[in-house]
């Protein structure tokens, strides 16, 4: 019996339902909430654009930064878009450095069709999945900070980026420790991720290539314990020690190994590239040296504008990347212009918009002129060799520029497709 | 007779635990030691840096055994509350992870609230801990207590699977809850402990060579006070647990609890001391480990818990000595796999590894000898 | 025979049974207009639509629950369960792929429940470490489907053709049971706790063991996990293109998972049905009620034991490989101890040794993680984006921090819904009629104790036959 009553009290629920929902078809105003997000009858729809960078977690502060600036860059530059009726929005989206989340995220973003580009990620072990889902669904992906070169190198249409690449940054950093520091001698650790593993054992590839000595390669997922490993090193006595990795990870190590008594140079990527270093290590890391792909916006002369805007909405100085998310999604919305005006100013396709970032030639960026060559990549990307000077996080803009250099990418070729897995 | 008597229960709860513990100390170290040296002198090469296995061993023997003490230490101090839980009430407390973890996170709130500065005086950095463990250890305690009341205690007559899947839930729940709290107030889950040099500064204890090697043990300031802070704790609980009327008690309750009510013994009180005891190490403990490493996060429970829970299981279930024990052992094995296993295999299996070690001993020893090292001192289930 | 039907029917509308069938019919139907009605476009800029479009969602597959229960006839059932299932939610999947994401990994979760709920519900051994057979089959798959395991044997045949698909998927079932049966060997003889503990330590093992197979033969990748993975070939392709349906390869991959996964669920359903009511069944029940009873009785635990496990993990394996197809790239993280215990409360919620429950479990929690908590999110996104503030406390949602996103609590969740289901209502949503009985019996509880249906009615007493004292 008591079946029966339920039963009947849905078939009432869902009459009514079934009443109720073809009234209330036609507008949206008719829903409840959100005010500013019902459209004006002017407007041909919105055009959404998504981020997906770690927003929480150890690397929230960079994953933050990339979202600002895209965010930034959307508010600053989005009129000549809305002069063409269309309505243009942020979607962030927190990946959490994960693969399994970042693909899970680019599943949901893809079926919205509104969505027609995805700045991001910060992680080359997150992206590289998530872009087969936007290869299947022809989204655009431009990213500020992905540096391993299986990201382009598979030869899609849809991943593209403004910053280097880690065979070339490994490179730099072993010529860098090889030619400048004079050191012969050096023990590579990377953190299992493609991007740490991938710069470590490029970096291994080059200082060996110059002649150096390499006394160990470890990798490790540890983040509190790193004794082992210390006494490992103590064992075989290196001058150098290169960590690829990411300074949540790396703060740790550096510390705990300055404690035990190790006295090596310490070199990393531009993983290492945050003031969140200094709040781990503190003086453990002064007078280390890391490469990257993205100095800090003050060497930038495009960026002195960028930089104060930034602090007047976010309260605080630009992180690093955030002047190429910014960048990226400058890109990103020129192309989206363009795509708009070629489909006679109708909502443009994912794949026209995709060509169009793909097109993109002698763009003025904030953070230098980018042109995208057949794969993606800036066609000249700038390499960077800083050193840390203070323990303290509010001096991390203070890090000293010891060089900078303006290289190509290694052309493509059917192995370093078959290396990323395309045949 | 009453002076005799007392003199003697003394030396029983304080004395005969500290000659036990630093003879188990002197073992484990001993044979595995030789067991690792004998290794090393069986399949000698050379490895990498221009020396071989047995130079590097031997180099870094003194230093390894002393840092997988002092891990072992803080796994013993974890195990202590596995095990004083699982002796009374025959179940294992998942959230006891969480409890540490809680501590750790009280201590760091704390000290960074006291904003000691780096250079002050020893006494006051001193001063300084010891208020964060007192305070990590009334925090923990009382979770404790408040768990065992919530989530427990509804659960007691139920069969086994019940008040466990409970247990999974609490410490799943405090997993994120930690990390909500943390994230509400400071914006980060991470947390990093503040740093003292003078605490981190490296005390030489001794330098020779042997054989014509060059052997540095050295010890860090900080790691001197956490054995210090646990063999106390190991002694007091020791001494709780046999010297008094309490834990008369509680081992009433331990070994057959309706004789222990029939007796007089408030049996849900006694049950809520022994939570508030084992989660105020438990605690206290949190905060060591986290001064210790630095940096620390709500997931930091999960493994240490395990590990911990090992060591409880390989000395002896429900036994306090054997909780010590096992959790020395694990220690030292783990600090050894951990230094040596890269090394010893060539790379093919690296430091990673360690952790599975202390999986692998839970299985054999549950497989071959399931009441541990020490034997097995639980009663009969309620 | 087609008259008598025809009067059976017109019989079955007079006796006003067919009020059930209209109703069923009108929930199915408005929970389509519903869903027709948010899958307009300007529905997407609402900000509630995600939260709303999840309950939706959830509301049409409780169709499904509303047809389970309905008093109408086996035959009729099944007709509407498949045509649901086979017909109007692959339409409404087209539109919406994501729909059939959630479909397909719910079915995954739902098989894997099943599976869990074999060693857990009916034998009563508590597994934490379930994700590790999981593993065993989506890395089986993965290694020799794609050119990982060129790099591990220096080989240069692999990856295996799509077409190697089907006959692996044996063999991973296969290897599953395997690994099972070597898991449980040496874990016979430990108690409840104990069992737990190592399991779970089994399954950090396997988890360690994955993520470090790069050296000495680089059999895993590590933690940089294994892709591209092969799918299986789309053999139907061009028996779509004669009926004159075309749909892009994404779209065809998608569907055609969301049918294997239901067909694996069904084989599974059956499987565990038959299972229940054989001896092996009853041998489980035994065991778990009083082992050492069981053992008394004659019952041979090793074997037992051993057979729950290995069937269980078959499960978890076969479903294990379709996901690693399904995904194209794995990696560790897929195969942690959030997983196992995720499956674990899918059992719990739906009701320990119940299989209907398992499904309704699993599909309850994949909405809940992947829709709604992530819709929660979204929403207030949207909500901050539009600078909305919440009024009584005047809080400017843009003022919420990012680490207070829903999304991310997932354990939360779990951790808050293992507590209350134990406390509150042990024997899960849909109880098993057994375990319930046994449940209240051990805790006291008076509610749950039922009578039980009459078809188990006791003999009657027969009065014992006077006795007398023998005299010599």
């Amino acid at each position: 019996m008591k079946f029966s009553r339920i039963l009947m009290a849905l078939t009432v629920f869902s009459l009514l339902l079934a009443a109720c929902a073809p009234a209330a078809t036609p507008t949206p105003t008719q829903a409840p909430a959100a005010p500013a997000a019902t459209p004006t009858p002017a407007v041909k729809g919105t055009i959404k654009i998504a981020t997906q960078s770690p927003l929480s977690g150890g690397q929230a502060a960079l994953g933050e930064g990339i979202k600002n600036g895209a965010q930034l860059a959307i508010e600053q530059l989005k009129g000549p878009i809305e002069a063409l009726g269309f309505k243009v929005e942020l979607v962030p989206f927190d990946d959490q450095a994960k693969p399994d989340v970042g693909v899970a995220n680019a599943k949901q973003l893809v079926n919205d069709p509104d969505i027609l580009a995805v700045i991001g990620h910060l992680n080359s072990g997150v992206a590289i999945p998530a872009s087969e889902t936007y290869k299947d669904y022809d989204l655009v992906m431009v990213s500020p900070a992905n540096t391993n070169p299986c990201i382009t190198d598979r030869g899609y249409l849809v991943t593209n980026r403004v910053c280097g690449r880690d065979d070339v940054q490994g490179a730099v950093a072993a010529e860098f420790a090889f030619n400048e520091l004079k050191v012969k001698t050096a023990f590579v650790i990377h953190d299992k991720t493609p991007y740490g593993q991938g710069v470590a054992e490029f970096f291994k590839k080059r200082f060996e290539e110059l002649g150096g000595q390499v006394l160990g390669f470890e990798g490790t997922e540890e983040k509190a314990n790193f004794d082992p490993l210390i006494t490992a090193i103590q064992a075989v006595n290196p001058e150098l020690i290169f960590f690829g990795g990411i300074y949540d990870q790396a703060g740790v190590f550096f510390k705990q190994a300055r404690e035990k008594g190790v006295k090596a140079i310490f070199l990393g990527p531009d993983g290492m590239d945050s003031s969140e270093l200094a709040k781990i290590a503190g003086d453990a890391v002064v007078g280390m040296y890391y490469t990257t792909v993205a100095a800090p916006p003050t060497v930038y002369e495009g960026a002195k504008k960028f930089i104060e805007d930034y602090k007047a909405k976010f309260g605080r100085d630009p992180e690093p990347f955030s002047a190429q998310a910014y960048d990226a999604t400058a890109i990103v919305l020129k192309a989206i212009e363009a795509a708009i005006q070629e489909a006679g100013g109708q909502k443009p396709s994912r794949r026209a918009v995709a060509e169009k970032v793909r097109a993109t030639k002698d763009f003025q960026g904030i953070t230098g002129v980018i042109t995208f060559d057949e794969r993606g990549d800036p066609v000249k990307a700038k390499y960077f060799v800083i050193k840390v000077v203070s323990g303290k996080p509010e001096d991390w803009g203070k890090n000293e520029l010891v060089k900078t250099l303006e290289l190509e990418p290694p052309p493509l070729t059917p192995e370093l497709k078959a290396a990323c897995g395309v045949k | 007779m009453r002076g005799k008597l007392s003199e003697s229960l003394l030396y029983q709860a304080l004395v005969v635990p500290l000659i036990q513990l630093f003879v188990f100390v002197a073992i484990s170290l001993l044979v595995i030691g030789s067991i690792i040296l004998l290794l090393a002198v069986l399949f000698n090469r050379p490895v990498a840096g221009g020396i071989t296995l047995l130079q590097f061993v031997v180099r870094t023997l003194p230093q390894v055994a002393i840092d997988g003490l002092v891990i072992g230490f803080l796994y013993a101090m974890i195990a202590l509350g596995y095990t004083m839980v699982y002796g009374v009430l025959q179940f294992i407390n998942f959230a006891h992870g969480e409890i540490f973890m809680v501590g750790a996170f009280i201590g760091v709130e704390l000290m960074l609230a006291l904003a000691i500065p780096s250079t002050a005086p020893l006494m006051l950095i001193m001063a300084g801990i010891l208020l964060a463990v007192a305070a990590g250890m009334v925090g923990s305690g009382l979770l404790a207590v408040a768990i065992e009341r919530i989530a427990y205690r509804p659960l007691r007559g139920a069969p086994r699977l019940v008040p466990l899947i409970s247990a999974i839930g609490v410490s799943f729940f405090l997993q994120d809850a930690v990390r909500a709290l943390e994230g509400l107030l400071n914006n980060a889950f991470y947390r990093n402990y503040p740093s003292f040099p003078i605490l981190n500064q490296q005390i030489p204890i001794a330098a020779f060579t042997v054989a014509g090697e060059p052997v540095q043990m050295q010890i860090q300031a900080k790691v001197l006070f956490i054995i210090f802070a646990s063999l106390l704790m190991l002694t007091g609980l020791n001494f709780v647990v046999n010297a008094t009327r309490l834990g008369r008690a509680i081992r009433a309750v331990a070994q057959d609890r309706p004789t222990a009510a029939l007796m007089g013994v408030n049996v849900d009180r006694i049950i809520m001391l022994t939570f508030l005891l084992g989660g105020a190490l438990g605690g206290a403990t949190g905060v060591l480990y986290g001064i210790r490493i630095g940096r620390i996060d709500p997931y930091l429970g999960f493994i240490p818990g395990i590990k911990a829970f090992t060591a409880a299981v390989l000395g002896g279930i429900g036994n306090i000595t054997g909780a010590m024990l096992g959790g020395i052992v694990l220690g030292v094995l783990e600090g050894f796999a951990g230094a040596y296993l890269s090394q010893f295999t060539g790379g093919a299996f690296g430091t990673e590894y360690k952790d599975i070690f202390a999986f692998m001993i839970l299985i054999l020893i549950l497989m071959f000898r399931p009441t541990g090292l020490l034997g097995e001192q639980v009663g009969q289930k309620a | 025979m087609i008259r008598a039907k025809a009067v059976e029917w017109i019989a079955q509308i007079r006796n006003g049974r067919s009020v059930y069938l209209i109703g069923v019919l009108g929930y199915i139907v408005a929970a389509l207009l519903l869903m027709n009605w948010l899958g307009q476009p300007g529905m997407r800029a609402v900000a509630w639509y995600p939260l709303i479009f999840a309950l939706a969602f959830a509301a049409f597959l409780g169709s499904l629950l509303v047809i389970y229960y309905a008093p109408l006839s086996v035959a009729l059932k099944a007709l509407l369960s498949l045509a649901i299932l086979l017909v109007l939610l692959p339409i409404l999947g087209v539109r919406n792929t994501f729909l059939l994401e959630i479909a397909t990994q719910a079915g995954i979760f739902a098989a894997m429940a099943i599976g869990l709920n074999i060693v857990v519900g009916f034998a009563g051994l508590l597994d934490l470490g379930y994700v590790a057979f999981y593993a065993v089959g989506a890395y089986l798959w993965a290694i020799f489907g794609s050119p990982q395991a060129n790099i591990a044997f220096g080989t240069n045949r692999f990856p295996l053709e799509p077409e190697w698909f089907f006959p692996f998927l044996f063999l991973a079932v296969g290897v599953a049971a395997l690994t099972g049966i070597l898991l449980g060997l040496p874990v016979l003889r430990l108690r409840g706790d104990y069992l737990a503990i190592v399991t779970l330590a089994f399954g950090e093992v396997i988890r360690v063991i994955v993520n470090n197979l790069d050296k000495p033969i680089n059999l895993t990748n590590g933690p940089q996990g294994i892709r591209p993975v092969q799918r299986p070939p789309l053999f139907f392709k061009p028996w779509l293109h004669a009926l004159g349906i075309r749909l892009d390869d994404p779209t065809l991959y998608a569907l055609y998972f969301y049918f294997l996964v239901l067909l694996v669920i069904g084989f599974a359903i059956w499987m565990a049905r038959r299972l229940e009511n054989s001896w092996v069944g009853r041998a489980w029940t035994a065991i778990r009620e009083d082992e050492l009873a069981a053992q008394a009785m004659g019952i041979p635990l090793v074997r037992m034991k051993l057979a729950a496990f290995a069937t269980g993990a078959s499960f978890a394996g076969a479903m294990g490989m379709i996901f690693a197809a399904k995904q194209y790239f794995i990696n560790p993280e897929s195969f942690t101890f959030m997983e196992s215990i995720g499956i674990l409360v899918m059992v719990i919620l739906g009701g320990m040794g119940s299989i209907p429950g398992s499904i309704v479990g699993a599909v309850l929690l994949t909405i809940l993680n992947l829709q709604i908590l992530k819709g929660l999110s979204q929403m207030l996104n949207a909500l901050r984006q539009a600078g909305v503030v919440i009024p009584l406390i005047n809080f400017p949602l843009s003022q919420w921090p990012t680490q207070l996103e829903p999304a991310k609590y997932e354990r939360l969740v779990f951790g808050i819904l293992l507590v209350l289901m134990m406390i509150l209502r042990p024997q899960g949503l849909i109880p098993e009629r057994r375990h319930r009985l046994e449940l209240a019996e051990a805790m006291g509880r008076e509610e749950g104790l039922e009578r039980l249906p009459a078809e188990e009615e006791l003999p009657p007493v027969v009065p014992a036959p006077e006795v007398k004292p023998a005299r010599d």
